[in-house]
């Protein structure tokens, strides 16, 4: 495995306006961490993962993705944008994110979505776009709904045809926002499911969860953020095991 | 196809077509028709002309619309204020009044410029048909600038972000993802826009474009019948909108969005 972590965070800080969600944050996945971000609404634990492929962009710090770090420059107001959109192109290539909302494009069958990026962002061609697009959508077993459009779909069924779509470019690491709040609850399981043989097949993750349960199973690392700092990090074992601040165990308290 | 079938043979679409079919036989039985053999070669230059100028002017004034739209949606100020203005101003008057400005007005004006008179651009400067067809596309343009604004607006925001994150650059993001859900979602409303259009092409004999209903009036005059060909217009156009209507909801019903 490469020696170079595959996200490295250090310091974080974002700011809109005058509200500060992030205030400092470090962290760093290495190749086949899964790490579970979890934390109160309002925590910054959406926006930090935002950072990550910078569809948020960060007020300052700075973030590596194995070993490159995104070029930002100053922007009038203080803060800090993207000073070359081509490689932040490039490298969000290489992050595959997955939405609460699964975000699929409803005028493409299930495996137009899925090749999508294949061909017109790395390339590939036709042909072989299509052998590995009908390969992940096995995987998430849903082969026979390739060639239907989206909105016949399950919830369910949507959001694994995203995680699809995201395989097919077989990213660094792979990004989970909260991917089964939107579900109906009869529903989050086939999507943990998949989620859960991904990890153990040793893909490097980033998840932002409501199911502690499942982070809990899943992740080798999980990190309590509250009020836009880093209140606590560890193993599984030991945060939901021996939570060490109040606010955490409240928090498990409250939700578990 | 298939689709299309089954929704003719709807009971109120049988009853329609059936009125229109005794209707078409009273008509052939009871009225005067031997005048449209020998006019049948002006009335196909006129139906030709009347699709051509719809055609190109739906086709032109497309392409003006998506700057027009893009523009108001995410231009710097002064174009936002620019587009906004082009487009009430052109919605804000009536097509009449567009038409005889630029034949009457801007033809009149190139005239008096020996330059232009002795370009290679006289030849066509010096008939009709161009300022129809810029006031048509004009118009055109600001009714679906308007229209594809809504539309690149409405398209969610998720998807857009979906595409940013799968590393598209936004030229990318717009031809694979925005515009041709903006375009969908704008179809219905596009429809409906080429029919008014194809209904405003009749303005065009006002500056002496011999399209169809321009064919149609002559016949009138040197026939000194009534009503005669102007139920011929009626047909035609009749036609030509349950063509396009038709046309139109088959693509869009090729893509189910569940919208």
């Amino acid at each position: 495995m490469d020696d170079k972590p595959a996200i490295r965070i250090r310091d974080l800080h974002k700011r809109f306006g005058d509200l500060e969600v992030l205030k400092g944050v470090s962290l760093t996945a290495h190749p086949g961490d899964v790490i579970a971000i979890i934390g109160g609404s309002g925590s910054g634990k959406s926006t930090l993962l935002r950072c990550i492929n910078m569809l948020e962009h960060p007020s300052a710090g700075e973030i590596a993705i194995q070993g490159e770090t995104y070029r930002m420059r100053p922007t009038r107001d203080g803060s800090l944008e993207p000073a070359d959109r081509r490689q932040v192109q490039r490298i969000r290539a290489q992050l595959g994110m997955v939405f609460q909302n699964f975000n699929l494009w409803p005028h493409r069958t299930v495996l137009e979505n899925v090749t999508e990026a294949p061909i017109h962002v790395l390339g590939q061609p036709r042909a072989q776009a299509i052998v590995r697009a009908r390969q992940v959508l096995d995987r998430v077993g849903l082969g026979d709904k390739a060639d239907a459009h989206p909105v016949r779909l399950s919830g369910g069924q949507q959001q694994r045809a995203a995680i699809a779509r995201v395989l097919a470019v077989d990213p660094l690491a792979m990004l989970f926002d909260e991917p089964t709040s939107a579900l109906d609850p009869e529903l989050v399981g086939e999507v943990l499911g998949v989620i859960r043989d991904l990890a153990r097949e040793g893909r490097t993750m980033i998840l932002v969860t409501h199911e502690m349960a499942f982070a809990r199973d899943v992740a080798n690392r999980v990190i309590y953020l509250r009020d836009g700092r880093i209140e606590e990090e560890g193993t599984p074992e030991q945060l939901f095991g021996d939570p060490q601040s109040p606010h955490l165990k409240q928090f498990i308290r409250s939700v578990m | 196809m298939r689709n299309i079938v089954t929704q003719m043979m709807m009971p109120h679409r049988l009853v329609m077509a059936a009125l229109a079919l005794a209707g078409l036989v009273a008509m052939a039985l009871t009225m005067q028709w031997d005048w449209l053999p020998e006019n049948l070669p002006r009335l196909w230059d006129g139906l030709l002309m009347t699709l051509a100028m719809l055609a190109a002017s739906v086709a032109a004034g497309f392409v003006l619309a998506l700057p027009l739209a893009l523009f108001q949606v995410m231009g710097p100020r002064p174009l936002r204020w620019l587009s906004l203005g082009f487009c009430t101003l052109i919605r804000g008057t009536p097509l009449l009044l567009q038409l005889w400005l630029f034949y009457f007005g801007l033809g009149a004006l190139f005239a008096q410029f020996p330059e232009i008179r002795d370009s290679w651009a006289w030849p066509y400067l010096r008939q009709a048909w161009p300022y129809g067809f810029l006031a048509l596309t004009l118009s055109f343009a600001a009714y679906q600038g308007e229209v594809m604004r809504g539309a690149f607006t409405g398209v969610p925001h998720g998807e857009l972000e979906a595409a940013r994150a799968m590393g598209m650059s936004p030229w990318l993001v717009f031809r694979r993802v925005w515009f041709p859900r903006a375009l969908h979602r704008a179809l219905p409303t596009l429809t409906g826009e080429i029919i008014l259009q194809l209904k405003s092409t009749p303005l065009l004999a006002t500056i002496t474009v011999t399209d169809l209903y321009a064919v149609i009036t002559r016949i009138r005059q040197t026939t000194l019948l009534t009503y005669e060909p102007l139920l011929l217009l009626v047909a035609v156009y009749l036609c030509l909108s349950g063509i396009l209507i038709l046309g139109l909801r088959w693509l869009e019903n090729r893509v189910p969005t569940g919208r």
